[in-house]
């Protein structure tokens, strides 16, 4: 179930070169929300441009009532979404797809984020660290230091997290897929393999990245998806990849998928 | 009887359309609302004039390659090929969902041949839940079939002739704009037996990407839709009204009442939002509302009254 909302503004920062934090007011988003769903935000009234913009849920305080966006401004959409002042209101659907799903026999949780696709792994470390009983390893990766976004927040949830640049510019040099090797190798070995799940978001190349080593390894592993979208809610089939049971929807079926089902 | 402005109630509004009784004159467009399940979390369903189904083809159809959508200046280039998972599924999965709606349910249908619109209209024709066929021969998207029916009249006049005779439902045939002249395919469609028409279906576009110089979606070209293409859609719905004796149902970019309501002047009985519904899960509703509004404004009794009114 979701709602289409009118939710508050309560807070919008820029928190970096292109990213931006909104929070919004919403009992309930912030009450059926999960870790890995996403909204589908309406930027402007307007009909320029068209579309709502698919947004992952970043944040989730259901105390609160709020829950928190973390984006970047790539386009047009989201750089009206930039103007959205506190306390005004933004039309919001959601909780949208299917998050994370949470095997209590996993008691190793690893978070790997490409770019962005560290912004919904926050939500997923603060449930994880809500639940208990887990370790949680953070590994995020940008192509510079300017493209890390939240890797503190991140690492704060964290027991333990590494960070990696394409050019060196912060942390070690190299994709966070060399990361995961690493951890694999050196920390989390074998012997936990059958207790470890990853859960990973950001670009297709990493995910595949990603995908191959969980399953080399034989390790549990959940990939959050991205495509390019119309209604959010499953009725357009405009947002279809393929999978080994044919085309699913990332917002509807996903967008988190078990890395076994994706025809790459 | 004149109703007097003021005294106007939700659903006041009856079409008669295609031998179909409808409370209201906003449908639900194929293809943007899937088979009704997926919004009806967001709005209730039977205020709607009527709903018209994604398009069900005889066997399923994977759909085309992603990306499937792209967003163009107040549009979309859709690719999604007709993606359904075939009648027999269509019957087993949509239909008790739809069977407990109480209005209309008019089904898209669309074939690869001839001979497989007359067998769906066939076997949808003993489904007590289908009220109505849609008769999609202008869908852009697919190899066979879809507009093949679409922009050639000798061929619409097949396709249609052939449900005629498979059935005794009402047929809507749903026209493509991709053609010179609206009228000889309009025309081809009452002929051929056709209660009703509906236009536009989406326009044939591109959309491409100037880095690598490929098409923005899956294949090269798609059906652009939205606010962007409402301009042809009354032009066509003008000229296609004027021609046939049967109803017209105008399809293209309707996001308002102001809208819908330049269709029913220039020729529409009735409309269908599309687009809008990935954009505002309320629109359909919010839509009557805004034409009821008018149609207080303006002391106007009924949306008949505005019908084909436009002034030359």
């Amino acid at each position: 179930m979701a709602t289409q909302e009118q939710c508050q503004v309560l807070d919008h920062k820029q928190v970096g070169p292109r990213y931006f934090k909104l929070t919004l007011k919403s009992h309930y988003i912030s009450t059926n929300g999960e870790p890995g769903q996403f909204v589908n935000v309406r930027v402007d009234n307007g009909t320029e441009p068209l579309l709502r913009r698919p947004i992952s849920l970043h944040r989730i305080n259901k105390e609160h009532q709020t829950f928190e966006l973390l984006y970047e401004v790539v386009g047009e959409g989201t750089t009206l979404l930039t103007k959205a002042t506190i306390g005004s209101k933004v039309d919001v659907l959601g909780p949208l797809g299917s998050g994370f799903k949470l095997d209590p026999a996993k008691k190793i949780a690893i978070l790997v984020g490409g770019g962005m696709g560290i912004a919904p792994l926050a939500a997923l470390a603060e449930k994880l660290k809500t639940l208990g009983g887990r370790a949680v390893y953070a590994l995020a990766g940008a192509r510079d230091k300017s493209c890390l976004v939240c890797e503190d927040e991140l690492a704060s949830l964290a027991n333990q997290s590494v960070v990696a640049t394409d050019d060196g510019s912060q942390g070690r040099k190299g994709y966070v897929s060399d990361l995961l090797i690493d951890l694999l190798n050196n920390t989390v070995t074998q012997i936990h393999y059958p207790e470890t799940a990853i859960y990973a978001c950001g670009p297709k190349g990493m995910l595949k990245a990603v995908a191959e080593i969980a399953g080399q390894k034989k390790i549990a592993c959940q990939l959050s998806l991205e495509e390019k979208m119309a209604c959010g809610i499953g009725a357009c089939l405009g947002c279809s990849v393929m999978t080994i049971n044919g085309y699913k929807t990332v917002c509807k079926d996903g967008p988190v998928f078990d890395a076994k089902e994706i025809s790459w | 009887m004149q109703r007097r402005p003021g005294l106007r109630r939700e659903g006041d509004i009856v079409v008669e359309l295609a031998g179909l009784k409808l409370k209201n004159p906003v449908l639900v467009a194929s293809g943007t609302f899937g088979y009704g399940k997926e919004f009806a979390d967001y709005l209730d369903l039977n205020k709607l004039g009527g709903l018209i189904t994604k398009s069900v083809s005889l066997k399923a159809k994977e759909g085309n390659p992603p990306p499937r959508i792209v967003e163009t200046p107040s549009g979309m280039i859709n690719s999604i090929g007709l993606q359904n998972e075939g009648l027999e599924a269509f019957i087993k999965n949509a239909i008790p969902f739809l069977a407990k709606l109480e209005i209309p349910v008019i089904v898209n249908i669309a074939g690869d041949t001839i001979e497989e619109y007359a067998e769906l209209a066939k076997q949808l024709g003993k489904e007590k839940t289908v009220k109505g066929l849609e008769v999609n021969i202008s869908c852009p998207n697919v190899k066979k079939g879809g507009m093949a029916f679409g922009i050639d009249p000798t061929a619409t006049k097949e396709v249609i002739s052939a449900v005629r005779k498979a059935t005794t439902l009402p047929i809507i045939a749903k026209l493509s704009p991709n053609v010179t002249d609206i009228t000889l395919t309009a025309k081809a469609a009452e002929n051929a037996g056709a209660n009703a028409i509906s236009l536009i279906n989406t326009v044939v576009g591109m959309a491409i990407d100037i880095e690598t110089r490929r098409s923005r979606i899956g294949r090269p070209t798609g059906g652009l839709s939205g606010p962007a293409i409402r301009p042809i859609a009354v032009r066509m719905v003008y000229e296609a009204s004027k021609a046939v004796k049967i109803p017209v149902i105008g399809i293209g970019g309707i996001m308002t009442g102001s809208d819908a309501i330049e269709f029913f002047i220039a020729g529409a009985s009735a409309v269908e939002v599309g687009t809008a519904n990935f954009v505002d899960t309320a629109a359909p509703l919010r839509i009557l509302k805004e034409i009821n509004d008018y149609l207080a404004k303006h002391e106007i009794g009924d949306h008949h009254e505005l019908i084909g009114t436009f002034k030359e």
